[in-house]
């Protein structure tokens, strides 16, 4: 199994947001997570990533049986990990392909690889720039200085491109997107799909889903995972909207909650 | 990036009283009456010096002994205690000439028009390089000029730089041995840069007992013809570390009408010493001048830089960059005077401030009555990269024209802890994440140096200061 997470509760600023979290993803496979705002979608792909601000109170995260909950931010890139973020930090002053050298010749030393000279490092970046259809200027920019909201997030899958994950979770990529630029970057996830790497897709919508087919689709309501199912889960969601879900799941914890207040 | 607080103050005028003199400022001022006694009497030059030097000396000295060492009670002194410099008994410059060696200095030199080497405030001709320049043109030691052209010198030396109320440019025109007089006539165009090269051997007095440690007061000279263009980068560096010494330096330009300066100062004294340096420049009709002030060493500096745009269209550029650590302190000391309509000044300075260093910018733009369509602009940007080190900073502007453009804006910040996060989401170390968000912080003003072998030097430094600066370089 590529990314085992095991009973995993987290909170942020004391408050409890994922409440035991079981998710499986093996090496190949594409598990898109939905579900609605506030569901905990986003505090889950931080926590995979090590943002500080999330304590995880229980649980386990395996990355190909490594314990991720051990390692800093970086280790976890290094071990593969990679994330897409929902709103791509600028950072003015810092450029956008010599930061990227930087990144991917600290995740190659790490796995024992050669470090990529700068003519080396250039041919494979102007390969990986074809796949997101990204313009060429912004290399020499700084890190998403000025960029649109759709370079932005066609940066990002271009930095996964070149830095190769074994694990690749993209934060609610699809926000924000025209149909065009939505096509771009599922045409660039999908020319990544290998053996090798697996997908977490989280989104609000089943649109990205039309484009990034996935494998499994698992839907997390306050905190938990309260349904999987196949691709048609994501159409059922859409057609239907998320609230009948809620609904569900609430009834049931308020019914099943009822005997022990009666108890007590 | 690392704009957390935003602090827009506008300073309050304190009036600054006469305030009497703390008093151990008597005591030390007498030191440096003796002082100038001895030294007017011992120095061969004294006798065939031109009546107007002789002259600047003793009024410059005599303002000293009234005023005496600034106070921190004083408004333009308020956050600089200059007592731990005040209490020390200095020597003077010898005559005997510098031990230094031309391999000691070369680290320090590049390919330039002219090299102009001084060493422990003596002019060494043997270290220094002067290489073709444009007829007319005069670039050398100001002593030498003083023996030779004192009518050139006569109309500029101290023209602008006052020692009225100021005890270091008092000092300095008391005391200086030498520094660079550069003098371009009409039309005259020097392309490759001048290199002023200040050296502190930071090696005690021969002879000398106690030991004391040694003053210097570098007086330069830049006079730009009309139309002439020029470049000079002012070098100060010390050859030992934690040498304890103290070095004054006066700069004076006069850009002529249409003239081009560029200028540059590249403070990198010994942690240990003081350096109170005053810049003083005055612009003539569509003249543009640049001066960025580089400030990594010292441990007590102080930089006045007081530009007047006397001329109508003159355009000033003022940025600096100070990184500091330890227990360095930093001022910077500007005054900008817009005395004729239609003149633009920009200033940009930025501080990186590590350990326990602290900084302190004081802005102030001055507009004169009738300089209307003034564009004047002042931002001073302070990334704090420790939760002990402190930044000053206090824009000030005084407008009496109605129709100009100011604006000004401070700010005083950390890391971006979201950009951090990114990076080292990326792979990219911790510590090598703030290294590379500290230097693009400080990138944007190395960038604007137009001397590659001072880009360049600057660079390294950096990345020799910054942890993990070598995955720095890679990615920069």
């Amino acid at each position: 199994m590529m990314l085992e997470i095991k009973n995993l509760h987290a909170s942020v600023e004391g408050k409890e947001i994922l409440r035991g979290i079981d998710l499986a993803v093996d090496a190949s496979e594409v598990h898109a997570i939905m579900g609605p705002n506030g569901s905990g979608k986003s505090t889950l792909a931080r926590v995979l990533a090590g943002q500080e601000a999330y304590e995880v109170t229980e649980g386990q995260i395996l990355l190909n049986g490594k314990d991720l909950l051990d390692m800093d931010p970086e280790e976890r890139a290094r071990e593969g990990a990679f994330m897409a973020f929902q709103y791509p930090v600028e950072i003015p002053g810092v450029s956008n392909t010599y930061f990227l050298k930087a990144a991917l010749n600290a995740v190659r030393k790490h796995r024992g690889q050669k470090e990529m000279d700068a003519l080396e490092f250039l041919s494979l970046v102007r390969q990986k720039m074809k796949l997101v259809q990204m313009d060429e200027s912004l290399l020499g920019r700084p890190v998403n200085e000025g960029f649109s909201g759709g370079e932005k997030k066609r940066n990002e899958i271009f930095h996964m491109a070149v830095l190769e994950p074994t694990l690749a979770v993209l934060d609610e990529t699809d926000s924000g997107l025209d149909i065009d630029a939505l096509r771009i970057v599922a045409d660039g996830v999908n020319a990544l799909r290998s053996k090798d790497r697996a997908f977490v897709v989280i989104t609000h919508y089943q649109r990205l889903l039309n484009y990034i087919v996935p494998d499994k689709v698992h839907v997390l309501v306050d905190g938990r995972i309260v349904r999987s199912g196949g691709k048609e889960l994501a159409l059922e969601l859409e057609a239907k909207g998320y609230t009948w879900i809620e609904q569900e799941v609430r009834g049931a914890a308020v019914s099943s909650a009822a005997p022990a207040t009666v108890g007590a | 990036m690392a704009t957390i607080s935003e602090t827009s103050e506008t300073s309050e005028t304190l009036t600054a009283s006469a305030t009497p003199p703390p008093f151990n400022d008597i005591e030390a001022s007498s030191v440096w009456l003796n002082d100038f006694r001895r030294f007017m009497a011992e120095r061969p030059e004294t006798a065939t010096e031109p009546s107007f030097v002789y002259s600047l000396r003793h009024e410059a000295l005599e303002s000293f002994a009234e005023i005496g060492f600034p106070s921190t009670r004083q408004e333009q002194w308020r956050a600089t205690n200059v007592a731990p410099l005040a209490r020390i008994r200095y020597r003077l410059p010898g005559h005997a000439p510098s031990s230094v060696t031309a391999a000691e200095v070369s680290p320090h030199t590049w390919e330039a028009a002219a090299t102009l080497v001084f060493v422990d405030g003596r002019f060494a001709p043997g270290l220094s390089q002067r290489g073709e320049l444009p007829a007319g043109v005069f670039a050398g030691s100001l002593a030498e000029a003083l023996a030779t052209r004192p009518e050139d010198v006569k109309p500029w030396l101290g023209s602008q730089a006052s020692y009225a109320q100021h005890a270091f440019v008092a000092l300095n025109s008391a005391f200086f041995t030498d520094g660079a007089f550069l003098w371009l006539p009409r039309g005259a165009v020097i392309e490759r840069p001048i290199h002023l090269l200040f050296l502190a051997s930071g090696a005690s007095g021969a002879g000398d007992a106690d030991e004391k440690p040694l003053a210097c007061f570098p007086r330069n000279l830049i006079v730009a013809g009309e139309s002439s263009q020029v470049r000079v980068v002012e070098t100060y560096a010390s050859l030992t570390e934690n040498a304890v010494y103290f070095t004054c330096p006066v700069t004076e330009v006069d850009a002529g009408p249409n003239s081009i300066v560029d200028h540059y100062k590249v403070q990198r004294e010994s942690h240990s010493a003081f350096h109170m340096a005053t810049f003083a420049l005055r612009q003539e009709r569509s003249s543009a001048l640049s001066s960025h002030s580089i400030s990594l060493g010292g441990g007590l500096v102080r930089n006045d830089v007081n530009a007047l745009l006397d001329g109508e269209g003159s355009d000033t550029i003022l940025n600096g960059l100070y990184m500091i650590g330890g227990r360095q302190f930093v001022d910077h000391h500007m005054r900008v005077e817009h005395a004729k309509p239609h003149c633009t000044s920009h200033e940009l300075f930025k501080g990186v401030l590590d350990g326990h260093a602290r900084s302190v910018f004081n802005g102030l733009i001055h507009v004169r009555h009738g300089a209307q369509k003034t564009d004047a602009k002042q931002s001073n940007r302070n990334l704090l990269l420790s939760k002990d080190a402190v930044a000053n900073s206090n824009p000030q502007l005084e407008i009496f024209a109605d129709d100009v453009k100011c604006t000004h804006g401070s700010t005083v910040g950390q890391l971006d802890d979201d950009a951090i996060f990114y990076l080292r989401s990326r792979g990219i170390g911790a510590e090598a994440a703030r290294s590379l968000l500290t230097y693009a912080f400080a990138s944007d003003i190395v960038e604007r140096i137009k001397v590659e072998p001072v880009r360049k030097d600057l660079e390294e430094f950096l990345f020799a200061a910054l942890p993990k600066g070598e995955v720095v370089r890679q990615a920069v």
